[in-house]
């Protein structure tokens, strides 16, 4: 069966693979960038002494923790225009597109998930530096930017970046709304030219090479950064 | 002049009261230790002072200023107040100038330049001057602590606390911390310090509290403290801590 096999084609289509790879780590770039961003605030108002904005982050984050990704996916694709129709009465308002609709998928998915690798990054600050913190008369704001987070951050950046590798594989799932990424542009040249088994042995060895590497240097970044104490 | 009033201060954890009816009054320039048996209350009672802890009842009174009154600024009524904590807690991210510059530009609105030379004058005092440029985890805990002390001095605070300064120190850097804080009393720093060290109540502080289980047992002088105490469990704790 291997003997009529033609590597030929994945080189004939370098350039649309390599368009391909290039929207999958943008959208993992980005989505990794809001996700932080988003985690941070969920991750404090987890943390929070207020009931009003505990409950929502813990809700907010649990639900989406319980929720397959592709149906979040499909959530923003399919449900979001129909609301936007809805409650605009605009019958002919547009949805926003599948790249937005994805983008703002994953990030308030990978939120869901930055936000307890950060609120476990907060807490394994000691009490004691908030504390000091405040004993010098920084607020709470001031307290967190400038004492607990740059620490708690320092103790994550490993996990945060092994949720990115985990996220970039995850982004292959856009091909459901006909996003081509790096595994859509793989598939849609296997179907044209009938060569499945080459052009998905080549993605899954791309895959590999690329998060085993990062996976490696993120191992060797974890022995290099010492506890700070 | 009242630096520090407690009123009838109480406090529970849960159902659990670790501070029952505190009463006592520092003065400006007074030194006062507080002492008392592990789990007497000491480091929470010390940490009220500047609102670290919430009090449930009683007035807390520093420099004129409710520490419970919500209308009070908590951030700018700590800023007067330096505190000084058991594992020294200095920010390991930070240089030791970083350390000592963060709340006088963020906090008082120092320049960068007048901070550092704040800075800078403050790590001399303390001995700490070549090491300004080191992060706090290449230094031994005397020399993190006297760095912590003198972050607390560099915002100009109007009184320090001193919780267990040198209790998580080895016992050859004891000394070199309490140097400082001895030094500090005779300039006439209006100082609160729970300590285990006699030898430095001893030698500078104005009046001794003994507290046990939450409460104010014992409050006064130096001289009387330690000639004649009046509670047994004061005399108790004396007889257990000296002469060893």
């Amino acid at each position: 069966m291997f003997s009529d096999l033609d590597f030929d084609v994945i080189q004939r289509s370098l350039p649309y693979l390599g368009k391909g790879m290039l929207f999958s780590l943008g959208l993992t770039l980005l989505a990794m960038l809001g996700g932080i961003v988003l985690g941070t605030l969920l991750a404090l108002m987890r943390l929070s002494s207020f009931r009003i904005l505990r409950l929502p982050a813990s809700g907010y984050v649990n639900l989406l923790r319980s929720t397959p990704l592709i149906l979040v996916i499909f959530w923003f694709y399919f449900l979001v225009p129909i609301a936007v129709k809805y409650f605009s009465g605009n019958s002919y308002a547009q949805g926003i597109g599948p790249f937005h609709s994805a983008l703002i998928a994953f990030t308030l998915f990978e939120a869901a998930y930055y936000c307890e690798i950060i609120r476990a990054g907060i807490q394994s600050v000691p009490a004691g530096q908030s504390q000091a913190a405040f004993a010098l008369g920084l607020t709470y704001p001031q307290a967190m930017v400038k004492v607990v987070l740059p620490q708690a951050f320092r103790n994550m950046i490993p996990i945060l970046l092994t949720q990115g590798i985990i996220l970039f594989q995850d982004t292959s799932l856009v091909y459901v709304v006909g996003l081509t990424d790096f595994m859509g542009a793989a598939s849609k040249i296997a179907q044209r030219d009938g060569r499945l088994v080459e052009m998905y042995l080549f993605a899954a060895l791309i895959y590999f090479i690329l998060c085993f590497s990062t996976s490696y240097c993120v191992k060797r970044l974890q022995s290099r950064i010492s506890p700070p104490r | 002049m009242t630096m520090i009033e407690l009123q009838n201060i109480s406090k529970w954890y849960g159902k659990f009261q670790v501070l029952k009816d505190c009463s006592t009054q520092i003065a400006k320039g007074e030194v006062v230790v507080v002492c008392g048996p592990s789990g007497s209350g000491k480091s929470t009672l010390i940490k009220c002072v500047n609102g670290l802890e919430p009090i449930q009842k009683g007035t807390l009174i520093v420099n004129g200023q409710s520490v419970s009154d919500p209308q009070t600024s908590l951030p700018q009524l700590r800023a007067k107040i330096g505190m000084v904590f058991q594992h020294f807690e200095l920010f390991p991210h930070m240089s030791v100038t970083a350390n000592l510059n963060l709340a006088q530009i963020y906090v008082l609105g120092r320049s960068q330049d007048e901070a550092t030379e704040k800075s800078r004058s403050l790590l001399q005092r303390v001995g700490m001057i070549d090491h300004a440029e080191k992060f706090p985890g290449q230094l031994s805990g005397g020399q993190q602590q006297r760095v912590a002390i003198a972050r607390g001095l560099a915002m100009d605070p109007i009184a320090m606390l001193f919780d267990e300064p040198t209790s998580a120190l080895d016992p050859e850097m004891i000394n070199e911390v309490l140097d400082v804080m001895v030094e500090l009393a005779q300039e006439g720093m209006t100082m609160m310090c729970v300590t285990h060290e006699m030898e430095f109540a001893r030698k500078v502080a104005h009046r001794v509290i003994f507290m046990d289980e939450g409460e104010i047992v014992e409050d006064t002088t130096k001289d009387d403290f330690f000639g004649t105490p009046r509670s047994e469990r004061a005399q108790h704790f004396l007889s257990k801590i000296l002469h060893h």
